[in-house]
């Protein structure tokens, strides 16, 4: 019998980004027993990557914002599909949530008379992202996990789950190894709290990290939970495309809120053309109005232009430049010109500094004197583990989830900044929710050691297929037929496809296998991470084919319309009796009227 | 992609393979394309090799700080060590940082860091702080706080790594996290006791390597190692000096007048 350790939490955080990090002084704050799992070491977590800022409604450079609208903008960039009691507590509480940050020591940049400086941000009426250079990311793990290890939070640092463990329908554990050596771990746990990001690694190229595996999605569907709205994919607009080397790493909208301008080879500034009726109206109708907007936004002033179209909601955008490049007016290497070198150099490396290194360092390119060249890179699941809006549990007793691997909050399409406003509004939320949980949770829950076995015994099956493939070809497959078959335009056959290519792929995860010892053994993990990548991969598969209209980031070329009834259904899987994906549509919970007033009232947007 | 990306050379990269007790250099030869970084010639050796080659990595976009490692006998980032400034028949020699446990290849066990953050007394505003801030008085902060955590500064510092007293000496990245703390506006503990007893500031001798491999450029030993010692001597051996200021309303704010003015960029 292979030995492992067991260690007992009332309430088990798995992972340690903004969300993760935020549950657990949360629930560490209110005195119950906290575990924190991290897959990486503490302080590596995607987090970091988030450059252009937090969304919230603090009204310190906009006065006239609040979080009605914020609230608003949500709901028009999710394309009316998120829950609106998410999107609502999301409004209410971020800017608390954000002055909490820098009351625990976070250092946002400041506005003349010293308050929050907010930014500009495509999808948002006001400037509304609270922001350090580009580097807000960085400053919000930092702050929390400086917090946190002064809370008595148990880390444990490189671990990877595998398994949640069950008593009855509750969730009484999970079930892990340390990548260090190998050795595995059994957590019970009263409530376990999932915050594990999103699943970018089912794709090529992507501005994510190997931990991106969707492993919170993968665990909860295994558990009983449902995946909702998982076809939502969105595809950051502005990823390097060139040299291929940094090809997929992102360069933050933070450049185009700052003024940075999208050309195509003619020299077009063709983001005029792509502005959907809706919203053109809230956009500069040229370039002399987009022109006075950004000279007003850099000199701090009020003005009564327009914001510019490249700050677009990130699906159109992204579309804009696909099209651009597949018509024949693309840049060099693929991509599309994006040009901030008209601005101050000074000016722009110090606004954007880790993006002028970015380029400068590794790809050699000065941004103060050119423009970059860029395209459309899988950076954000919109889609996730349904939870309840006010606690983030989900269906199973016991399992919350909170940030990115949770769904409803975003719709079909997240506005850039409501992601790390996301992390903190319901990081809290799930925390506090799960502590409550575990402290009504009288007694310890029981594990059965056969779950225990098979847990172990999945792990150890890796070794056993000596001939096995090797877990990066098949790796590259599953990213083969995502990128091909479920990319950023769909059309019924070609989805039809990839379905039928991915269930061909189970067979050959199965025969996955590994060599050498348990100790930090990559291709080992990669083994059982391409389990959640293919649970993520078929949800978003089977979901897109199901839904019959384009709205948000699902794009059908052959159903270009949204259609209204599809406005009121989710799409959600789960796995039916048998261990087979099962699709159902679900009615999107309806907003209360007061709430659909705001949709109504005609104000203007720039007066 | 409308063009080839490849260049038509091979590389011929040397790495660490083994643990602590027991390892050696292995050769691999990786086809280089446009762009490439070290981290991208590594994981070319895991995806067709040998997948079991254990390195850390998340970003691969100099955001983390967790791919650090001797490249060619520099601490760097192996995500912004360009391939294309080896020459073509130049071996690239790729090892773990010294300063740290081998856990296997080229991941060290850094864990020693996690522990002497602990031992840092966190942010501590006043209840009542007025929260109106000016971005003068928080630039010379955010630089400290551009802190990856790659940990090349430990790794490079003459006390940790030639005279291996982890024990003793908190290292530079830890000095910059007190910096970021002492210089906030609003801050009002006093880490100067800590910093002298406890994290052996004296130890350091400025000689600026830390500086030098800083993937951030922060002038770790200019603006944030020499200003804390300052006030380390101000505190503890300027009897007379601690005195008047003790008369003239002293404590913590008397930092204040020891706040360094002139930005040296040591580059």
């Amino acid at each position: 019998m292979t030995e492992y350790e067991t260690r007992e939490h009332d309430v088990l955080v798995i992972g340690a980004g903004g969300a993760g990090l935020r549950a657990a002084i949360e629930a560490s704050g209110q005195g119950v027993s906290v575990g924190l799992v991290c897959k990486s070491l503490l302080g590596k977590a995607h987090t970091v990557m988030a450059e252009g800022g937090v969304a919230a409604a603090l009204a310190n450079v906009d006065p006239k914002d609040g979080w009605e609208t914020h609230f608003k903008d949500t709901m028009n960039g999710g394309k009316m599909l998120n829950h609106w009691r998410m999107a609502q507590l999301h409004a209410q509480e971020a800017p608390d949530r954000v002055k909490e940050l820098e009351r625990w020591g976070a250092v946002f940049d400041r506005t003349k008379d010293g308050k929050i400086l907010q930014r500009a941000f495509g999808g948002h009426t006001w400037k509304r992202l609270c922001h350090v250079g580009d580097r807000t990311g960085l400053e919000m793990i930092r702050t929390l996990q400086d917090r946190g290890v002064h809370q008595g939070i148990e880390v444990y640092m490189e671990c990877t789950i595998t398994e949640l463990v069950k008593d009855g329908d509750k969730i009484a554990g999970a079930f892990g190894y340390y990548r260090e050596d190998g050795r595995y771990i059994l957590f019970k746990a009263k409530a376990i709290v999932l915050a594990t990001g999103g699943t970018g690694k089912a794709y090529t190229i992507t501005s994510n990290s190997w931990e991106y595996t969707g492993d919170g999605h993968g665990l909860a569907y295994d558990a009983g939970a449902e995946l909702i709205d998982m076809e939502f994919i969105q595809f950051h607009p502005t990823g390097m495309v060139w040299p291929p080397g940094v090809r997929g790493i992102l360069v933050t909208e933070g450049v185009r809120g700052e003024g940075g301008i999208l050309r195509n080879s003619l020299g077009e500034r063709f983001m005029f053309k792509y502005l959907p009726e809706a919203t053109r109206n809230d956009y500069a109708a040229d370039e002399a109005e987009a022109v006075t907007w950004v000279n007003a936004a850099l000199a701090g002033n009020r003005t009564e232009a327009r914001r510019p179209p490249e700050l677009s909601t990130r699906d159109n955008v992204a579309r804009a430049i696909y099209t651009e490049v597949k018509e024949g007016r693309g840049s060099p290497h693929g991509g599309v010109f994006l040009d901030i070198s008209y601005q101050d150099s000074d000016r722009v490396k110090k606004k954007l500094p880790s993006m002028y290194h970015q380029f400068k360092d590794l790809a050699d390119v000065d941004i103060t004197a050119g423009p970059m060249e860029v395209g459309p890179t899988m950076h954000y699941t919109m889609g996730g583990i349904r939870v309840e809006a006010e606690t983030q549990m989900s269906r199973v007793p016991g399992l919350f989830a909170a940030g990115e691997c949770s769904g409803g909050m975003h719709g079909a399409n997240r506005l850039g900044g409501n992601s790390l406003s996301d992390l903190v509004v319901f990081g809290k939320r799930a925390g506090a929710a799960a502590a409550d949980y575990a402290k009504a949770m009288p007694t310890s829950l029981k594990i059965d050691d056969k779950f225990v076995n098979a847990a172990i015994a999945e792990m150890e099956e890796f070794f056993l297929r000596k001939e096995g493939k090797n877990p990066y070809d098949v790796h590259k497959e599953l990213n083969k037929i995502m990128g091909t078959y479920v990319g950023i335009f769909r059309e019924e056959s070609e989805l039809a496809i990839g379905v039928a290519k991915l269930e061909e792929l189970k067979a050959e995860i199965k025969k996955a296998g590994a060599k050498g010892s348990k100790a930090f053994n990559p291709g080992w993990h990669m083994c059982r991470d391409l389990r959640n990548m293919m649970i993520c991969s078929e949800a978003i598969a089977r979901s897109a084919l199901s839904r019959k209209e384009s709205r948000g980031a699902h794009s059908r070329l052959d159903f270009p319309n949204t259609e209204k009834e599809w406005g009121t259904k989710n799409s959600a899987c789960s796995k039916d009796e048998n261990g087979n994906m099962k699709l159902e549509h679900t009615p999107l919970p309806e907003m209360p009227q007061d709430l659909k007033e705001i949709f109504v009232k005609k104000e203007p947007v720039n007066a | 992609m409308p063009e080839s990306s490849g260049t038509g050379r091979q590389a011929t990269l040397k790495v660490y393979r083994g643990t602590k007790d027991k390892g050696e250099f292995q050769s691999y030869k990786v086809p280089v394309e446009a762009g490439m970084v070290v981290l991208d010639a590594i994981h070319y050796i895991q995806q067709n090799f040998d997948p079991e080659l254990a390195v850390r990595w998340n970003c691969k976009a100099a955001k983390c700080g967790s791919c650090s490692a001797e490249v060619n006998g520099m601490p760097s980032l192996m995500c912004k060590s360009r391939m294309d400034q080896f020459k073509d028949d130049e071996d690239i020699c790729v090892q773990p940082l010294k300063t740290f446990p081998i856990i296997k290849d080229l991941v060290t066990d850094v864990s020693w860091n996690y522990e002497v953050n602990k031992k840092i007394t966190p942010f501590s505003p006043a209840p009542d702080a007025d929260w109106t801030i000016y971005q003068e008085d928080i630039e010379r902060v955010q630089e400290f706080r551009k802190c990856i955590e790659c940990f090349l500064c430990q790794n490079v510092c003459h006390v940790l790594r030639d005279h291996e007293r982890k024990d003793n000496f908190m290292g530079p990245r830890f000095m910059v996290r007190v910096a970021g703390l002492e210089m906030h506006p609003l801050d009002e503990a006093n880490r100067l006791k800590y910093l002298k007893d406890e994290g052996h500031i004296g130890y350091c001798n400025i000689t600026k390597c830390c500086t030098e491999v800083c993937p951030e450029d922060i002038h770790i030993t200019d603006n944030a190692i020499i200003p804390l010692k300052e006030r380390v001597v101000d505190e503890f051996y300027d009897p007379l000096g601690k005195f008047i200021r003790n008369l003239l309303g002293g404590g913590k704010k008397t930092k204040a007048s020891v706040q360094p003015v002139s930005i040296t960029p040591s580059k």
